[in-house]
C-alpha cells in the first residue's frame, strides 16, 4: 500500500459508496444505535423526515475511510478528523467524499473533505490529520 | 456556561470482542483483511484483528448515554440533532482489549436560538493509553 504524494492543493481520490436498503439497520446493530429514525420509515416520515436517514457517524465513517485512503490504507494513519453533520443523508443514493490536502502540519497531512449526496453536503467542513 | 460544565459521568468499560469488530467492519464497509483476519493483522503489526478508527463510537456509547439522558441537562431527545464530531486517535485497539472511557460535560450554550451541549470522552486501553479522546456537539433547537 504506497502512500500517494500529498502535497498542499492536491486532489485525494474521491470515495464512493452507496448503502444498500439494510446499512441503516446493519449500522444500527452493529453500533447499537437503535433511534428510530434510522430504521423505521413510518416513524421518520411521522416525525417530518422524508424518510429514515443514514445515521450521521455511518456517514462520518465514510469519511474517514475515504482520509484513510488517501493514506495508503494504514488505518494508524488517521490522527485526527472533525466534522460537522448537515442536511441528511438516504440509503440507496450514491455518498461521495472528496478531499483536497490544504496543508501540512506537524509532520501531519491535513485534508479538508466533504461528503455530498444529490448535490448536498451532509458532511462538511470535515477536517482529517494524517500521520504518512 | 452553566453549571453543569466539568460534570463527569462514571467511567464505562468494554471488552473488544473479535467478531464486534468484524461486524462493525462489514456494515461500514471497512474491507481490509487486517480488521477481519487476525493472520493478517499480525502481520501488519497488530496483536489482533484491529478495529477502523471510528469503531471508537462503539466502545464510546455506553460512556456518552447517561451524560446524553442525564435528568440535569434535561436534553429534549425529540429535538436534539448531531451537530459535530471530533475524534484524536491514540493507540489503535485491537480483539480483546478492555477499554475504559469517561465523559465531562466541556460546555453548554446558546447560539442563534438554539442550545449547544458539548461533551468530551477519553477513552484508555488496559494498559493505561489512551485510544481515542472525542468531543461530541449535540443541538437542541429551540431548546
Amino acid at each position: 500500500m504506497a502512500a500517494p504524494k500529498l502535497e498542499p492543493g492536491a486532489e485525494v481520490p474521491a470515495l464512493t459508496v452507496t448503502p444498500d436498503k439494510y446499512v441503516p439497520h446493519r449500522y444500527a446493530g452493529a453500533s447499537g444505535d437503535f433511534n428510530p429514525i434510522h430504521i423505521d420509515k413510518e416513524f421518520a416520515t411521522a416525525v417530518g423526515l422524508p424518510q429514515n436517514i443514514l445515521h450521521g457517524l455511518y456517514s462520518m465513517a465514510q469519511v474517514a475511510r475515504a482520509a484513510t485512503q488517501a493514506a495508503g490504507g494504514d488505518p494508524r494513519s488517521l490522527k485526527r478528523l472533525s466534522v460537522q453533520f448537515r442536511g441528511m443523508g438516504i440509503p440507496e443514493r450514491e455518498i461521495r467524499v472528496t478531499g483536497t490536502v490544504r496543508e501540512t502540519r506537524n509532520g501531519r497531512v491535513v485534508l479538508d473533505t466533504v461528503a455530498e449526496q444529490d448535490g448536498n453536503q451532509i458532511i462538511r467542513n470535515a477536517e482529517a490529520e494524517l500521520e504518512i | 456556561m452553566e453549571a453543569a460544565a466539568g460534570k463527569t459521568y462514571p467511567p464505562f468499560e468494554y471488552e473488544v470482542g473479535r467478531e464486534k469488530i468484524r461486524e462493525y467492519s462489514n456494515a461500514v464497509g471497512e474491507t481490509d483483511s487486517v480488521h477481519h483476519d487476525p493472520e493478517a493483522a499480525r502481520e501488519a503489526g497488530f496483536r489482533n484483528v484491529v478495529a477502523p478508527p471510528m469503531f471508537c463510537v462503539v466502545y464510546s456509547a455506553g460512556a456518552m448515554a447517561p451524560a446524553i439522558l442525564d435528568p440535569d441537562l434535561a436534553i429534549n431527545l425529540m429535538l436534539m440533532v448531531h451537530g459535530g464530531q471530533e475524534f484524536e486517535w491514540g493507540e489503535p485497539v485491537v480483539a480483546g482489549d478492555t477499554i475504559t472511557t469517561g465523559v465531562t460535560v466541556k460546555d453548554i450554550y446558546e447560539k442563534n436560538g438554539m442550545k449547544f451541549y458539548v461533551f468530551e470522552s477519553e477513552s484508555k486501553n488496559q494498559n493505561g493509553d489512551t485510544t481515542v479522546k472525542g468531543t461530541w456537539t449535540n443541538i437542541v433547537r429551540g431548546g
